[in-house]
């Protein structure tokens, strides 16, 4: 990191985040509104930090029953088979197809865990107001961006075998409370990383 | 604060963050509510865990057997282990909370597997599905965690209603667990048990008999064994009887009570199991009288069970047959223990009885010792000569020099005759011995030199006598035609005979004229022919006829 950075905030400026127009920066930005297009004016996304707390420990608990209760309840006139992620890895893999197995075992278990650890990093090193190695952050922080929607693997293929496999007597799919669960998990973390504001690892004074 | 003029960037002022309740916060809330939620409920409908012990654990999986109970999954089976000792295996299975009654000591656990036997087919559906666990969930109170599986589903299970009874059978026969119990050839119940007494002399079965028909089992009713097809030669001929189809592969049991009102028997009431139904319907004989027989003859058809009859009345039968050899009369021996029932005499018993007025103890044994000294006697007779049968017949036989077996204890001697086909033997043996004495050798030479000569006679006869024979016929048919020319109708001898008739004829007439003139005119004989008119009138009539008369 090298020269010195000259943010809008330390000019006196202050950016419309809807219709991009600049002001001067008044001197409560709370409750003022852009000269231009009417929207409210925030310094930051509002309450970044502690939207993005609520919504990373609701998926944090949430991420329990997704992963102990039946996912897909498979019922054929002899039988049902209730399945929780797990156990459907295990089954893909016994079944002889391990590539199936990683991707959804990428998907459904790393993926939430991976988000849930690298929100928890940005988070904690916001509330430090740590100046360690603010593009690493950032990067990790357009990373889980974009892959936060591909853990819905496991949601869309349990939708798509509910809505397909309906052979009344002969066989068909439940989805199960964990899907539920699950889903909830990959909006709430979703969410999560959208309130954070990353302009919030760059806002500590840095160390020279 | 700031200064917008200078161009100095202000220093970036941090507010104290006001940390105060945002709505935000409701989210995690509403999320640890939820998981709260799914967790307070598996933990209220996890049930106690049980373990069950079984032989083995074919077909079971961890995780996904079930535990049902009338079909419904009140469980699953969480591990599956070995036994300390290895010789069972030990299933660990989680029940539903809404099941934990199923825990209880008097509950009874199966693996339900496909099943085939005479009786039918079970659990077709484990075939694509696996198998299960099967409860019959027990009505004790006392809890229990730890249980014994059985190796076969239970034949009436805790919640069927009805009543259990035991029987007393010798012997097993074709039964079998699950085998039917008929009342009037309706199946109403089943075999659920059976084991072999504590002395090995016979067999005690359980049998269960569904509601409503359990009623019908009283104090008194008869149980038999209606298995299989029940052929029996007997005196009486061949017999076949079947209760159905089922008993006819699987057996089966059949009762009967008599129709005497009486109150339902009591559950767990003990029963003798009789071998059919004749046996289990003949009246029960309370009287019984042990007897002795000896007899010098073959008692081959004459079998333990065999009847002792009374003039046609079955009156009880043979229950032992021996043979010893009678040192004194060096002879062999068949001694037959029988019994009898006196009752079955019915009228006539009791008729002798109170002749006798005896107490009831002895009263048998007089009655039957009075008729022996009016010549009762016991007899072997063939009862069946198809199949050489034979039965003790009791019957009044003055004739013949009676044999006595050796008195024995509380036994009847009865004496014994030969029987009537044994009479016929030696009767047919005598026959024998005369024909025997027969000189069969001398009569056949004898026979063949007769016939030798009457041979040699039909030969001379033949050569001489018949030729002269055939011209004597022959003469003797010319004889005989010449014979019927000269009779012929157109005859010389025919014609000669006519014409010396027709002469004779008229030889009679002139005589009767003659005669006729003499009494009307007797004086002509002295006086010639008067001219008399009349006679005149009348001689023509003479004249006339000789002149008509042919030359």
């Amino acid at each position: 990191m090298s020269g010195r950075v000259v943010t809008a905030a330390e000019m006196g400026l202050i950016g419309c985040r809807r219709c991009g127009h600049v002001m001067q920066r008044p001197q409560a930005v709370e409750g003022s509104s852009c000269a231009r297009c009417g929207a409210g004016l925030h310094w930051r996304k509002p309450q970044s930090l502690e939207r993005c707390w609520a919504f990373l420990i609701a998926a944090m608990i949430l991420y329990v029953p997704a992963n102990t209760m039946t996912m897909m309840k498979t019922i054929n006139p002899f039988n049902s088979t209730d399945d929780t992620i797990m156990s459907g890895v295990i089954y893909l893999w016994a079944a002889g197809t391990p590539e199936l197995a990683v991707i959804v075992f990428v998907a459904s278990v790393m993926v939430p865990i991976g988000k849930f650890i690298a929100l928890l990093i940005l988070l904690i090193s916001v509330h430090r107001g740590s100046s360690r190695d603010r593009v690493g952050r950032t990067r990790l922080y357009r990373i889980i961006e974009k892959i936060g929607h591909w853990s819905m693997l496991d949601v869309f293929v349990v939708a798509l075998l509910v809505a397909l496999v309906r052979f009344d007597l002969f066989g068909r799919v439940e989805a199960g409370g964990g899907a539920i669960c699950f889903g909830g998990v990959v909006l709430l973390t979703m969410m999560a990383s959208l309130s954070f504001d990353p302009r919030l690892i760059w806002d500590t004074p840095e160390k020279t | 604060m700031t200064d917008d003029d200078n161009g100095v960037p202000e220093p970036v002022v941090h507010r104290p963050p006001r940390w105060r309740f945002s709505l935000v916060w409701l989210v995690p809330l509403v999320a640890a509510l939820v998981g709260l939620g799914l967790l307070v409920r598996t933990w209220m409908l996890a049930g106690p865990t049980i373990t069950i012990e079984f032989k083995t654990a074919e077909g079971l999986e961890e995780g996904k057997t079930q535990l049902r109970f009338k079909e419904v999954v009140i469980g699953k089976v969480r591990s599956i282990e070995l036994a300390e000792d290895f010789t069972r295996v030990k299933v660990t299975v989680d029940l539903n909370k809404d099941a934990s009654r199923a825990a209880v000591a008097d509950s009874r656990f199966w693996i339900v597997r496909p099943r085939a036997d005479l009786g039918g087919v079970s659990g077709l559906n484990t075939l694509l599905s696996g198998a299960y666990i099967g409860v019959d969930i027990g009505k004790s109170a006392e809890s229990q965690r730890a249980f014994q599986g059985l190796e076969v589903p239970p034949a009436v299970t805790n919640d069927s209603q009805g009543r259990g009874f035991r029987l007393a059978a010798a012997d097993l026969g074709s039964l079998n667990l699950g085998s039917p119990v008929y009342y009037r050839r309706i199946p109403v119940g089943r075999v659920v048990g059976y084991e072999l007494d504590p002395d090995g002399r016979g067999v005690s079965l359980q049998v269960f008999v569904d509601a409503p028909y359990d009623r019908f089992v009283t104090p008194s009713s008869r149980f038999w064994n209606a298995s299989g097809v029940d052929v029996n030669v007997g005196p009486q001929g061949f017999k076949l009887n079947t209760q159905s189809l089922v008993s006819v592969i699987a057996g089966g049991i059949a009762f009967q009570a008599p129709d005497n009102g009486e109150p339902p028997a009591a559950e767990g009431l003990r029963f003798r199991l009789y071998s059919d139904m004749a046996a289990a319907m003949a009246p029960q004989d309370k009287v019984l009288l042990a007897l002795r027989l000896r007899f010098y003859q073959s008692v081959r058809g004459l079998a333990v069970g065999a009847p002792v009859d009374f003039h046609g009345l079955q009156l009880g039968e043979v229950t032992r047959i021996d043979f010893e050899y009678d040192a004194a009369r060096q002879r062999f021996a068949a001694d037959v223990g029988a019994v009898i029932y006196p009752e079955r005499l019915g009228n006539a018993y009791l008729a002798l009885r109170s002749q006798l007025r005896q107490a009831d103890g002895e009263a048998p044994r007089r009655v039957f010792e009075r008729l022996i000294a009016q010549s009762l006697r016991a007899q072997l007779r063939s009862g069946n000569l198809l199949t050489g049968q034979q039965y003790v017949a009791m019957d009044f036989l003055p004739k013949g020099e009676p044999t006595l077996a050796p008195p024995q204890a509380g036994a009847l001697v009865v004496p014994t005759v030969p029987g009537s086909f044994d009479q016929l033997q030696s009767q047919i043996a005598n026959i024998v011995d005369k024909i025997e004495k027969v000189p069969f050798d001398e009569i056949g030479l004898q026979l063949r030199d007769s016939l030798g000569q009457a041979h040699q006679l039909l030969k001379t006869l033949d050569g001489q006598v018949a030729p002269e024979m055939q011209q004597t016929l022959e003469q003797a048919r010319q004889t005989l035609r010449s014979a019927e020319e000269a009779l012929g109708a157109d005859g010389p001898m025919q014609q000669d005979l006519r014409g010396t008739l027709e002469s004779v004829d008229r030889a009679a007439r002139s005589l009767r004229t003659l005669a006729e003139g003499l009494q009307r005119h007797p004086q002509s004989l002295l006086r010639g022919k008067p001219d008399d008119p009349v006679l005149l009138r009348l001689s023509p009539l003479p004249q006339q006829g000789l002149e008509q008369t042919p030359p």
